[in-house]
């Protein structure tokens, strides 16, 4: 018997059970795959507040990015999991953009410089000559995220002690057990698991478990490609570098597909290549028309990546949700059961707020945020 | 334009199915990565015009089929679309059905991408080496078995080196005649199986005796002493290998006892892995092997459970050249069936499979039966045994690009990795230049599972810019090895030779 039962060992998950043991409760973290196995393991990493719009996810963002970098300088500075808070660079290719950026981040109320056309290579020397501006943000960083959730959960397990955290990996969640009509745990493939509150953190497969509820979450996967370079001797480019479009995107609401230059270089040496957005349901099938697209976007911004090798890109399943927001908080529909999944593109850097916020809620304190833009019955609530 | 079929291959089993296809009349294609046509059996004596007896460090006779390689080879150049010195990085299904190839190929404004549209296209990769990691592997002058007889091709440069050949399997023999051959000091043999590998099996005994005789004479000739339960488990030395430990082998490859050889090159290799990963990109199933290998799962005319996807050879399972090119034969007969099932359209009645199963002849099959056996069989005399992990200490590289040592795997399997595929998320094995192709197989020991299908979608590195041209190539302008648009071109038309050797 668990305090706390996490469905996934995702980022979210990790963060969810992370904070949970340190609030003194047991935790027991089940996934039917590895630890960062799904939408984790195919992230960049990003830990932004540059690209939310003002209001509560932009709030959830930079409570989140104060909860990485304490998390970071508590484990020794890089937390073990590369944490660097390298800044992040939103270029703009028109005049016009460029107020449309210092307009938005004027807005945003977080730490921001504006930089004029001719300072953008004092910041980025290897950027084309032809943009018109852009916003430096400097609290954008960057975790590797595999190992960010790895480290979460090991550091959950050797600070409040290995019982309060236990971690059931390659065991499948077959349902939800319930008693009265309230969650009393897990039916997995290797049996029952029983706990006090069970948290969904199934990421882009978090409808299917909301589904073994017997709850509705209308999550879908929106497909997202990397392109990776080869290792570079010297490190190119110093910040996140996106250009203004990125933003547009990651609130479009479209299901074809949309592409715009985000570009970094990582502590291994590589440059990492993003970002597309299409919603195909789980197809993996790698698309040669979007990575060359990816390609000719950051050779755009960064002429010298021309002869720069790809060699190799990923795709991954963005959980998304009809409003761009994750869901977060208890289900009105089934007492004992609470959701932490649907983040997007932004499940890295918002998980520490998210498994935090649950965590007061679960341990009975009031949470830091208004958790009421997240909550779980939003999407029926008009049926109602 | 649009082919008929686009091989990607160079070797025995491209170079025949290539062959085959354009005899029949069909509009071909086929692409290499090297220089000259040949594959890893041939390539390094598949120069034009040479005899076999005169190649670098071959004894006489010891390439077997070369003959029969180059006059094939020939016949194709003159009448197929041979594209050397093109790196194949993707292969996808297109809106309209139809295939396209990626390539890239060197030029003086730098890499140029290339797009292939075909109706059908034949996987005839090959295979490369499959190592086993050791202490020292990462020494200069550790080299694979088939790196080892990369260096042949260039006489002279291992003339005077001190080698120690090492590995299991039929391979090790011609490696180290080669090597002797060509001028080196073979130190040893060490197979790392058993004595009676060969014997034992019947079969083998049968179709395999004659040759493993000849090079068990070849190396009495150089006195190249070959050793079996032996292995080298570590290489020494402060810049480049100096010395080795060759260790005496319990049945699971444990060590016995260990002695210390003075040498300066290794040429390791524990088997090999197919090169299957344009099929997985094409989403086609795949199989384990005999040998734990995954291989492209083929009908009895090459098929893969991808409709216009064909595989032949090493791709379908390690079988040697001998099978590769039978397999090359019969994959280019059943796209020859199904290429007139189209044109005679479907009024015939005759569903395109059934009659690419009639296309080919009995005694193919039969004869592609015997051998698949055979290669099967050596699969299964020649196994890789878990004791090398025990070879290993902590600060064993697993991963050489990304210099992994194996305490880094340890961890990640700590942290909760349970398969392959998450130790190298959380430790980098495997995600560097060579994209897990050296490390793999070790590594999925390592995780305690069977080899996962490759996900490479970019198969070689590629430059942005290339890659960026790729898409646009993608949306019609179709670019091919001799730099002109070949739109104009009548179907059937015989294709002036683009054959590009140095």
């Amino acid at each position: 018997m668990s305090d706390v039962i996490v469905v996934g060992a995702g980022v979210v998950g990790a963060a969810c059970a992370y904070y949970a043991a340190r609030a003194g409760l047991d935790v027991t973290v089940i996934d039917r795959g590895p630890v960062a196995g799904g939408t984790t393991g195919s992230g960049e990493g990003n830990v932004l507040v540059s690209d939310k719009e003002p209001g509560p996810e932009l709030e959830l963002a930079v409570l989140s990015n104060r909860l990485w970098r304490s998390l970071a300088q508590r484990y020794g500075g890089d937390g073990g999991f590369e944490f660097e808070a390298k800044g992040g660079l939103v270029v703009a290719e028109t005049p016009e953009i460029q107020e449309r950026l210092a307009g938005l981040a004027a807005k945003q109320d977080v730490e921001h410089t504006l930089v004029p056309a001719g300072s953008l290579r004092d910041y980025e020397p290897h950027l084309a000559g032809d943009l018109a501006g852009g916003v430096l943000y400097p609290q954008d960083a960057q975790v590797q995220p595999m190992l960010a959730a790895a480290a979460l959960l090991r550091h959950a397990a050797r600070s409040y002690g290995q019982g309060a955290l236990r971690l059931r990996l390659g065991t499948a969640v077959t349902g939800i057990t319930r008693s009265g009509g309230r969650a009393t745990g897990v039916r997995t493939s290797k049996g029952d698991v029983r706990g006090g509150a069970v948290i969904n953190a199934a990421g882009t497969w978090g409808g299917e478990v909301a589904a073994l509820a017997g709850v509705d979450l209308p999550i879908l996967p929106r497909r997202g490609f990397i392109l990776v370079t080869e290792p570079l001797r010297e490190p190119l480019i110093r910040h996140k570098v996106y250009t203004a479009a990125y933003v547009t995107n990651v609130a479009s609401d479209s299901p074809e597909l949309e592409t715009s230059a985000v570009v970094e270089g990582t502590p291994a040496g590589t440059v990492l290549i993003g970002a597309s957005r299409e919603r195909v349901g789980f197809d993996r099938t790698t698309s040669v028309p979007v990575l060359a697209r990816l390609a000719g976007q950051a050779v755009a911004l960064f002429p010298t990546l021309r002869d720069v090798r790809a060699i190799r890109s990923y795709c991954g399943f963005r959980p998304y949700c009809p409003d761009h927001l994750p869901v977060i908080g208890p289900d009105p529909r089934m007492p004992g059961l609470y959701h932490a999944c649907g983040h997007e593109g932004a499940g890295i850097g918002l998980a520490p707020a998210t498994g935090h916020l649950l965590a007061q809620l679960i341990a009975g304190h009031r949470p830091d945020l208004d958790l009421s833009p997240f909550r779980p019955g939003r999407f029926s609530e008009e049926d109602q | 334009m649009t082919y008929d079929l686009v091989v990607v291959g160079g070797g025995p089993a491209g170079v025949a199915g290539a062959l085959t296809a354009v005899r029949a009349g069909l509009r071909v294609a086929l692409v290499d990565s090297g220089a000259r046509l040949g594959g890893q059996y041939f390539r390094h004596c598949a120069v034009p015009g040479a005899v076999p007896g005169a190649v670098p460090g071959a004894v006489p006779g010891a390439v077997p089929g070369l003959g029969r390689f180059l006059r094939q080879a020939r016949a194709l150049g003159e009448r197929a679309d041979v594209l050397l010195r093109h790196q194949v990085w993707s292969a996808a299904r297109e809106p309209d059905a139809t295939l396209a190839v990626h390539g890239v190929t060197p030029s003086p404004e730098g890499e140029r991408p290339v797009v292939l549209r075909t109706r059908r296209l034949l996987i005839a990769t090959g295979a490369y080496d499959r190592p086993l990691p050791f202490p020292g592997w990462d020494l200069p002058g550790v080299l694979t078995a088939g790196g080892a007889q990369a260096l042949l091709k260039g006489s002279g440069v291992v003339a005077g080196r001190r080698v120690v050949v090492s590995g299991t399997g039929p391979f090790l023999l011609p490696a180290a005649c080669g090597l002797a051959g060509a001028g080196a000091r073979v130190l040893g043999v060490y197979e790392a199986g058993g004595a009676l590998g060969l014997a034992r099996r019947p079969l083998l005994a049968l179709d395999k005796a004659g040759e493993a005789a000849r090079y068990a004479v070849d190396l009495a000739r150089h006195r190249v002493p070959y050793r079996t339960r032996q292995a080298v488990v570590a290489a020494h030395g402060e810049r480049e290998v100096e010395a080795v430990t060759v260790a005496r082998l319990d049945k699971g490859w444990n060590i016995i006892a260990t002695r210390v050889v003075e040498c300066d090159t290794v040429a390791a290799g524990y088997g090999f892995v197919p090169q299957i990963e344009l099929g997985t990109q094409l989403g086609c199933g795949t199989r384990h092997d005999v040998d734990g290998s995954q291989v492209l799962t083929v009908d009895t005319g090459q098929r893969t459970t991808v409709p216009g996807v064909w595989a032949a050879g090493e791709p379908t399972g390690v079988g040697g050249w001998r099978l590769s090119e039978l397999e090359g034969r019969v994959a280019g007969l059943a796209v020859v069936a199904d290429s007139r099932a189209l044109h005679a359209g479907p009024a015939t009645g005759t569903a395109p499979r059934e009659g690419a199963a009639r296309a080919v002849p009995g005694v193919l099959v039969r004869r592609r039966v015997r051998w698949r056996r055979f290669g099967e069989a050596l699969q299964r005399a020649y196994p890789v045994k878990p004791g090398w992990q025990g070879w290993l200490r902590d600060d064993t590289l697993v991963c050489r690009c990304e210099e992994v040592p194996l305490a880094r795997v340890r961890e990640a399997q700590d942290l909760g990795a349970t398969d392959a595929r998450s130790i190298k998320l959380l430790a980098r094995p495997g995600m560097g230049w060579c994209q897990g192709r050296v490390c793999g197989y070790a590594l999925s020991c390592l995780a305690g599972e069977p080899p996962q299908p490759p996900r490479r979608p970019i198969a070689q590195p590629v430059t942005l810019g290339a890659l960026s041209e790729s898409g646009e190539a993608s949306a019609g302008v179709t670019v091919d090895g001799t730099g002109g648009a070949r739109a104009d071109d009548p179907p059937s038309h015989p294709n002036p030779p683009t054959r590009r050797n140095s």
